[in-house]
């Protein structure tokens, strides 16, 4: 609690942001004033009091679909961001632990797919295999993990230099035992401020792909798409399409700020370390 | 020299054996597909006889490992195949729309990279002075931001509010330069705000990283002050990072530019592969990616030799 | 205080009063230095020695007008030849700064510009501040090349830093900081990186070059024996504070203070070595010869024996190979031919196909205690995973026997449940200790294990490893480039040079009666807590080489 006084404005700021987002998702059914599928007015209606960011192109409340979206993109994001983890740490740890061969097998394979812009990518493969939700999930964790990888196997071949990793060989331990006990523990700073920069980068392809049609699919309520739905809007004027695409800029910004002040406290504990 | 020489050959060596992975796994990802270009061509109306027909005319028959050579020869000889949505030969398409793409990459790589480095070196100078800190949370932002979120921002003001430039930038081959400058200037400028931002702070990481080295330190112990620290003593080390630091964001601008083409339906080379995806061009889908993957693969390479060829161990070896 | 100089005429250069310097830690400032004075003549050399944390060279830069980042000058007046150095502008202080104070770093390969020839940066203040033109100051470093007996002195200023060995690096350094004759030179710590064949070389350089540019030395440094040697006078520091100054002959040969008795004796234990290689030995390394990939040779036909609840010291110097005999006998590097035999039984070359209890009765304790422990787990997990592991030891009786390892190596048992962070460096020496204790070894490998520490820590932790040896009759194999470690714990010594033993044998013969030229120049090279050494030495040095040609 006392860390959470001392943490500067900026990171107050991106905490209450994400609150404020989790409670939006989570509450969705009970917040929103109607349910996101709905169609409850006309094309494109105007600010009112009963629908207070308008209507959509096919006349769906812009609100609730806003707060529904909470819970679609960010769940979908958050999802993508876990596999994507569980990938590259796993197969990052194994290969920082193991060596040799297989590390450069498995290294050389991450750059090969690190080689090809991750956008493109995407697209490619959502193309050939559709868009499902799982399939979109398993395609960017697919496609973000050599990421993951790269640092999770940095971070952990620092620690696997160390004395302490060689006396638990010496000793004989397993390889599962080297990475749960020894080097796992000693990685989770750099991974935890990993995992919030590569939600941003996640949640912000997700929207890409969304914009382009390409990510999570009508009727459910997401924010790229909603851009996407409402763009012809903004050439006579009306800043409906900023409202969603704002809702993306801010949650990132947020979880940017407490990700940069996490940085920020770790940086300092290692220079008064040294 | 010599040991340069190899290390260099190595990696353009090591570029070619990625490229040809990146093709392979292109072409494979397709192979997936059910049913084939000739069912995609024809649609419902096909008997198995004009499939058959079909097949045997595009050679879909032969074994796959034929059909990629063939597909990779193409590709390098500027055959590329025919596009399924409107039975152009796809060089035709590519060539063109990857120009006007490079045009608009360039506005921006023109603006962000003098600017970037700038600022960047300024914020690592005056580390955590106001102006550093101002730049922090301001750079943070618009990292956050999404590509269309800055490129809608800048056609609310700049084209509906103010009326200064087109909303939609329909550049082509025939016009005059700076018609053509004008009209992408808008997509530019979004491209510009979203990449100078990753470039500024990586760059002040990069100096301020160099101005932590003992050998600065040193310089300042020697009575060494201002300007000749960072020109003299920093630069030369810090020109293979920067270097880095450019490729990587310049890499990043081929992929912020498939958004930003989109919502200023700029008739660039990412905007031909988002109608080639939403028309399952196939063809169409693999030329366009083997194109961005080639031109990201050829940035990273080049950042690498610059930073073999800007080593002093490597130049002046014992 | 008041220090006499022995020559009153020659007037003060440097006067430093009740300095004060705080470093940042989290948000609030603590002192580092508590109020020292330092007072230095011209032309005379004062020792600043002291343990790490002494604050010996913070003072040393504040000399310089400069506190690192993170540091600050925060009280106490610098006088520099009468000049207030605390009241100068940044632009008056860089004038200063390399033309009248100069500063030679304990690292030259990390403070030299990788990216600038020798000479560029040697004489870049000359005529960065006007002193001299750039001919002028090239033919300055030349001669002072020349002085420092660097090889070659003409084309020497032409090479990049990276192409020149360390040694030659560090007196680079020295003409450097000399360039524009300063009337004061700090050196921090300038020989500590080198080997001791080497460091004696680049000691004999700086004291030559100080007395022939008739320079005020600040010599900061740990080692009282090498700061003997150069000083006129030495001040011992502890924790920021002064514990007493003189001449160096009254520090060295009648110290008044306890801390300043414990520096001078080195080493309070000493073993009479005992040789019984009759028996079995209790590891063996038969003819071993190994390469990392497929490069040089690193070893080559190395044959080690240890004897039964006895220490064989390895000796050598940085490169020579003596850690990768003991990754030989850990099985961490498979050798190319010959192979390690321990109680008489030879061991798989693979640590992968060692059994359980090979791997039991072979430990290991390294250098640096900060990262030999796990900083995540506690006392009680790194002390008691070995029981467990090897003995099956679990719940209470794996309790009682960590805290029963932990009051084996002196410390209390409440540490258990502690994490390594809360210890200090010795403390964690001794945790490792424990944990290769708690395997019931035969014999424990035992790689620099006191280089890291203090002095006074080390002398502690050998005492320790001793008592353990009696009570347990384990055999060690110490390896270390320091004779002073060697003389305090060894019975046998094997000296290696370039990946080969060049001797081996019973201490005493080869400390008092070394048969190959390397040993002798290696045991001649290891600097003595006494006066005058150095140049008796070197005179001798001087007279072999004219009795050859």
């Amino acid at each position: 609690m006392k860390l959470l006084e001392q943490a500067p404005l900026s990171a107050k700021f991106g905490m209450a942001i994400i609150v404020v987002y989790v409670i939006a998702a989570v509450f969705a059914p009970i917040l929103a004033p109607y349910p996101q599928r709905a169609i409850v007015g006309s094309q494109f209606e105007a600010i009112s009091a009963a629908h207070w960011l308008g209507t959509d192109h096919l006349g769906r409340d812009m609100l609730s679909r806003l707060i529904y979206a909470a819970r679609n993109t960010v769940g979908i994001a958050v999802a993508a961001t876990a596999l994507t983890f569980l990938f590259g740490c796993m197969l990052g740890f194994l290969a920082a632990t193991i060596g040799g061969w297989g590390d450069q097998l498995l290294s050389r394979a991450a750059d090969t797919i690190l080689a090809i812009p991750t956008l493109i990518f995407a697209l490619m493969l959502l193309t050939v295999f559709g868009t499902a939700l799982p399939v979109l999930v398993l395609v960017i964790g697919f496609l973000e993990s050599p990421k993951v990888f790269r640092i999770a196997r940095s971070s952990a071949m620092n620690v696997v230099v160390m004395d302490f990793v060689e006396a638990a060989r010496l000793r004989g331990e397993g390889v599962g035992w080297i990475m749960r006990r020894e080097l796992l523990p000693n990685v989770m700073a750099p991974l935890v401020a990993e995992f919030g920069l590569r939600f941003c980068f996640v949640f912000l392809m997700i929207s890409a792909l969304s914009f382009l049609g390409l990510g999570i699919q009508p009727p459910l309520a997401d924010w790229g798409a909603m851009v996407r739905e409402t763009a012809q809007l903004i050439s006579f004027g009306v800043p409906t399409p900023l409202i969603p695409a704002f809702a993306i800029a801010l949650l990132t910004i947020a979880v940017n700020f407490v990700v940069d002040w996490f940085l920020y406290k770790q940086s300092g504990l290692k220079e008064e370390r040294a | 020299m010599a040991r340069i020489a190899v290390l260099i050959a190595q990696r353009l060596g090591l570029g070619v054996l990625i490229l040809f992975a990146v093709s392979l796994i292109i072409m494979f990802v397709v192979e997936l597909l059910p049913g084939d270009t000739c069912q995609e061509l024809m649609g419902q109306g096909a008997t198995p006889q004009t499939l058959q027909a079909c097949r045997a005319a595009l050679g879909l028959d032969d074994p796959m490992h034929e059909r990629y050579l063939s597909w990779l020869g193409g590709m390098l000889t500027g055959d590329m195949g025919i596009s399924l949505a409107n039975q152009r030969p796809i060089d035709e398409l590519v060539i063109r729309r990857i120009l006007n793409t490079f045009f608009l990459a360039g506005i921006a790589a023109a603006i962000a990279v003098p600017l970037s480095l700038m600022l960047g070196i300024l914020a690592a100078m005056y580390r955590n002075s106001i102006f550093d800190r101002i730049v922090n949370v301001s750079t943070l932002t618009s990292i956050s931001f999404p590509e269309f979120f800055v490129a809608y921002i800048l056609i609310f003001i700049f084209a509906v509010e103010l009326g200064m430039f087109p909303s939609v930038s329909n550049v082509h081959a025939d016009m005059a330069f700076q018609e053509r400058l004008y009209r992408s200037l808008l997509p530019a400028l979004s491209l510009t705000l979203v990449i100078t931002a990753h470039m500024m702070r990586m760059t002040r990481a990069t100096i301020v990283n160099l101005m932590a080295s003992p050998y600065i330190e040193m310089a300042r112990l020697k009575g060494i002050r201002g300007m000749r620290i960072i020109t003299y003593h920093a630069l030369p080390n810090a020109f293979a990072p920067i270097i880095n630091v450019i490729t990587l964001n310049l890499a990043y601008l081929i992929v912020g530019v498939v958004v930003v083409e989109v919502v200023f339906v700029y008739p660039g080379l990412g905007q031909l592969l988002v109608d080639a995806v939403s028309n399952r061009d196939m063809p169409l889908v693999q030329a366009g990616a083997l194109m961005f993957a080639a031109v990201y693969v050829l940035l990273n390479l080049f950042a690498d030799i610059v930073s073999i060829i800007s080593n002093p161990r490597l130049l002046h070896p014992r | 205080m008041t220090a006499t100089s022995p020559d009153d005429e020659k007037s003060v250069l440097l006067d430093i009063r009740g300095l004060v310097i705080e470093a940042r830690s989290e948000d609030t400032w603590a002192p580092i230095v508590k109020g020292v004075d330092v007072t230095l003549h011209r032309e005379e050399v004062l020792g600043l020695i002291g343990e790490s944390g002494a604050g010996k060279s913070t003072i040393g830069l504040a000399a310089l007008g400069f506190a690192r980042d993170g540091c600050r000058i925060s009280g106490g007046d610098i006088s520099f030849d009468g000049i207030a150095l605390r009241e100068l502008s940044e632009g008056r202080m860089g004038r200063l700064r390399g033309a009248r104070i100069a500063y030679v770093a304990q690292s030259a390969a990390a403070s030299f510009n990788p990216a600038r020839r020798i000479d560029d940066q040697v004489c870049e203040t000359a005529v960065q501040h006007g002193i001299m033109s750039r001919p002028e100051a090239r033919k300055r470093a030349r001669r002072l090349y020349a002085t420092l007996r660097l090889p070659d002195p003409d084309s020497f200023g032409r090479r990049f830093p990276h192409q020149v060995s360390g040694g030659q690096l560090q007196r680079a350094m020295v003409a450097m900081a000399l360039v524009c004759g300063p009337d004061l030179i700090v050196f921090d710590e300038p020989t500590t990186a080198l080997d001791v064949t080497t460091q004696i070389e680049v000691l004999a350089a700086i004291k030559d070059a100080i007395r022939a540019e008739r320079a005020a030395a600040l010599y900061i440094t740990h080692d009282l024996a090498v700061v003997g040697q150069i000083a006129d006078r030495i001040k011992v520091l502890l924790q920021g504070e002064e514990v007493e100054e003189g001449e160096t002959e009254q520090i060295l040969y009648h110290p008044k203070e306890d801390y300043t008795r414990k520096l001078v004796k080195v080493r309070s234990v000493s073993k009479p070595g005992h040789t019984d290689m009759s028996d079995t030995p209790a590891i063996e390394a038969r003819h071993v010869t190994a390469a990392y990939g497929k490069g040089l040779k690193v070893l080559d036909d190395v044959s080690v024996s240890v004897a039964k609840g006895a220490t064989t010291a390895i000796v050598g110097e940085s490169g020579s190979g003596k850690s990768t005999l003991a990754r030989a006998m850990t099985g961490l590097l498979p050798p190319l031919s010959g192979g390690c035999h321990l109680n008489g039984v030879e061991l798989p070359p693979q640590l992968k196909h060692r059994s359980k209890d090979q791997l039991r009765r072979l430990q290991m304790i390294y250098q640096m205690p900060d990262v030999a422990v796990n900083p995540r787990q506690l006392i009680d997990e790194i002390i008691g995973r070995p029981l467990t592991f090897y003995f099956g030891t679990t719940g209470r009786k794996r309790r009682d026997r960590v805290a029963e390892l932990l009051e084996l190596v002196e410390l209390s048992p409440d540490l258990a449940k502690r994490p390594p962070a809360a210890l200090s460096g010795g403390q964690k020496q001794r945790i490792c200790i424990a944990r290769a204790l708690a395997a019931e070894p035969d014999v424990v490998i035992c790689d620099e294990v006191t280089s890291a520490l203090d002095q006074v820590v080390a002398d502690g932790v050998l005492k320790l490893l001793l008592r353990l040896q009696e009570e347990f009759q384990t055999s060690y194999v110490f390896i270390t480039h320091d004779l002073a470690t060697v003389r305090a714990i060894a019975d046998d010594v094997a000296v290696m040079y370039l990946g080969q033993v060049v001797e081996h044998g019973a201490k005493d013969d080869i400390l008092n009666n070394p048969q190959h030229d390397y040993t002798k120049k290696l045991l001649s090279s290891v600097p003595r807590m006494e006066m005058g050494w150095l140049d008796r030495v070197l005179a001798e040095r001087a007279k072999g080489r004219e009795a050859i040609s």
